[in-house]
């Protein structure tokens, strides 16, 4: 592959975006019309809504980082092939995880370190539960999409039974999740930020490891030969099951990852719609990303800027708020059909 | 009394099951085309949606159905174009698709929610209706629920036993021979595409307008194509075993809501999720039926049946 500089990269990808963002805009803004809806209007009402202060901007941030570990876990999977639809039940299960340990809060040690620790277990956990739907898929034959896919219902039943079971709260069960935690094992988050600092961080830090690793190490390399072609990596004695496998896992522990800074950091308690279908809105991320790294982060960006700011739409406008949905899927066909019209040209 | 009761739990079954039916026959032609068409969830919530919409302006049930047969075969229109005819994942397609249809519906849908619709009245049969057990649990149901009858061994027929059929099946296993034998594969996918579609939008009609009436958001049926989707693989791509999997799943449903009052201290949503186990569990059966060693076992043999072997490949016309 030809050595190009990052900005000439970044420069090409851009151009290319021209066309698919012509095509979803044109697409959204007609629908728009058609209902008689003022496209500027709801614009404004979006940045209104994220945009106008540093404490709506840090609630965006807060949906970025979810999104962009799990996008980041996604990375990997597609890299080796797999279609990781499991990943909304990896961040349940990373989110029960850290909850264990948060519940557990062994005295003996500082906070903090109780914290660190429910990450990892966090990381665990939805590993743990990506590793299930791989090894359903190398040894089950179970396709990934349908083992992930019923492994996610199955997520979901275990957090409702645990929120109405165990875990339920003194006086009653309810929808509104488990007692909250002390608040020495809440994720700091200075005054007037909506966003914690760490997780933050976090999130950079694993979008710039993923990148790294998947980009430039050996490692990377052997698992996008697994997912180009198994057969012919097996020649190279590279073992696609094996790799499939690490790639789920590590996919799983990002996932996990999310789920439990939702909990630590979000929620301080563990709610029975914690993955608020981050993962789900992940797989759209990185196909918009055409599989790539590099556009992930501005994407993620884009997205949660359309969560964050449709949420003001019903009160403002009297519009639905799934109007973000509409125009995230917009994009994401629009990059297929472009895509595929790119392709068909070139012969 | 029981024997009432034991009359009801079936019929309950035989009308519950009868939007899975559509959908996952629906999907079955497809599939046996070599086409996977991920879309199914988000296209029944939009077809769902059209036709609850449809039918409460018209005051027409037929015009309702019309419609969201209509809306399933725009839904699967996108499919057709970006991935059979651009070549693009069918998987990538579907799955972009799904989510597109469902916040489309919830977004298209929201000044309907929660608003007076119509239901489809029920209509029982002349004569068969009266019937001791029979007639409850077979003849006194809405048309839909007849049309799904109906559906499972008319599509088993056109499947394996006309010209036509034959055609589907082949180009679903070898596009690359249908073309040497002067039959177009695309032509012949977007055919059973679109009307797959069709199906899958009469099952999001079947919901909004008789098993789950109304529209809100949620409606009731989410969730519905992914399950769909499994009992399709879970059927072996034949029609008559993807039929009996949608009534076996109407059964475990059926008996969560009984267990549901034997067990109150186990909460509700327990049971509505305990078919996904059990279903992932019958894949991995389903899997090891293939091998030899599986196929020594009646029940295994029974359920083994293999994918058309050109499923989610997109044939390249030179």
């Amino acid at each position: 592959m030809k050595s190009r500089s990052i900005q000439a990269r970044a420069g090409a990808a851009i151009l290319q975006s021209v066309p698919i963002i012509l095509l979803a805009t044109g697409t959204v803004c007609l629908l728009l019309f058609a209902l008689d809806f003022s496209p500027i209007a709801i614009i404004r009402a979006m940045a209104a809504g994220s945009l106008t202060s540093w404490l709506k901007f840090s609630q965006l941030l807060s949906i970025w980082v979810p999104l962009l570990l799990c996008s980041c876990g996604l990375l990997f999977t597609f890299r080796a092939g797999l279609w990781n639809i499991g990943i909304e039940g990896q961040v349940v299960m990373g989110a029960i995880g850290a909850t264990i340990l948060l519940r557990m809060n062994p005295g003996f040690l500082p906070p903090p370190i109780t914290i660190i620790a429910a990450m990892a277990a966090a990381c665990i956990g939805g590993s743990l539960w990506g590793l299930l739907a791989g090894i359903l898929k190398s040894r089950g034959g179970v396709n990934e999409i349908f083992g992930g896919l019923g492994l996610n219902f199955v997520a979901q039943g275990i957090i409702l039974y645990l929120i109405f079971g165990p875990w339920k709260r003194a006086g009653i069960a309810s929808m509104s999740g488990t007692d909250i935690f002390a608040r020495n094992l809440w994720l700091p988050t200075p005054v007037g930020w909506r966003v914690a600092p760490a997780a933050l961080i976090t999130a950079i830090a694993v979008f710039i490891l993923s990148r790294l690793f998947l980009n430039h190490t050996r490692f990377g390399l052997k698992v996008k030969a697994v997912g180009l072609n198994p057969e012919a990596s097996r020649l190279f004695h590279i073992h696609a099951d094996r790799y499939g496998l690490f790639a789920i896992m590590v996919g799983g522990a990002l996932a996990g990852l999310a789920g439990g800074l939702q909990v630590t950091g979000v929620y301080h308690r563990l709610i029975p719609s914690i993955s608020s279908g981050y993962g789900y809105l992940g797989l759209l991320v990185v196909m918009l990303a055409n599989y790539k790294s590099l556009p992930v982060p501005l994407i993620t960006l884009f997205f949660a800027w359309l969560a964050a700011g449709s949420i003001q739409l019903p009160i403002m406008l009297r519009i639905d708020s799934s109007l973000s949905g509409v125009i995230q899927g917009a994009c994401v066909l629009s990059a297929l059909l472009v895509h595929g019209l790119r392709t068909r040209r070139q012969g | 009394m029981m024997e009432i009761s034991a009359a009801v739990f079936l019929a309950g079954i035989a009308s519950s099951a009868a939007p899975l039916i559509l959908a996952a026959l629906g999907e079955t032609l497809t599939e046996k085309a070599g086409v996977i068409n991920l879309s199914l969830d988000g296209a029944i919530l939009l077809s769902a949606m059209a036709g609850f919409v449809v039918a409460a302006r018209t005051g027409s049930m037929v015009v309702g159905f019309a419609a969201a047969a209509g809306t399933g075969m725009l839904a699967t229109l996108v499919l057709v174009v970006i991935s059979i005819y651009l070549g693009q994942s069918q998987v990538a397609v579907g799955f972009a698709l799904t989510f597109l249809c469902r916040d489309l519906a919830y977004f298209l849908g929201a000044p309907f929610a929660r608003t007076a619709g119509p239901q489809l009245s029920i209509v029982p049969v002349p004569i068969l209706a009266d019937l001791p057990i029979i007639g409850p649990v077979f003849f006194q149901h809405s048309l839909i629920v007849y049309t799904s009858f109906i559906a499972i061994p008319l599509l088993w027929f056109f499947i394996y036993r006309t010209p036509q059929g034959l055609v589907l099946r082949c180009v679903g296993e070898n596009p690359e021979a249908c073309w040497a034998r002067g039959i177009q594969p695309r032509k012949i996918q977007t055919i059973y595409t679109l009307l797959g579609g069709a199906l899958i939008g009469l099952a999001g009609a079947a919901f909004s307008l008789a098993i789950k009436p109304g529209w809100g958001r949620p409606q009731g049926c989410e969730g519905m194509g992914w399950i769909a989707l499994a009992l399709v693989i879970f059927g072996g791509w034949h029609p008559l075993k993807v039929a009996f999997g949608a009534y076996l799943f109407g059964f475990l449903q059926m008996s969560g809501i009984f267990l549901q009052d034997i067990f109150p201290s186990i909460p509700a949503q327990i049971f509505q999720v305990a078919p996904f186990p059990l279903m992932i569990f019958t894949l991995v059966l389903v899997h090891l039926g293939r091998d030899n060693k599986g196929r020594k076992f009646f029940l295994l043999r029974l359920l083994s049946g293999d994918p058309p072997d050109a499923l989610g490949k997109n044939y390249r016309q030179v």
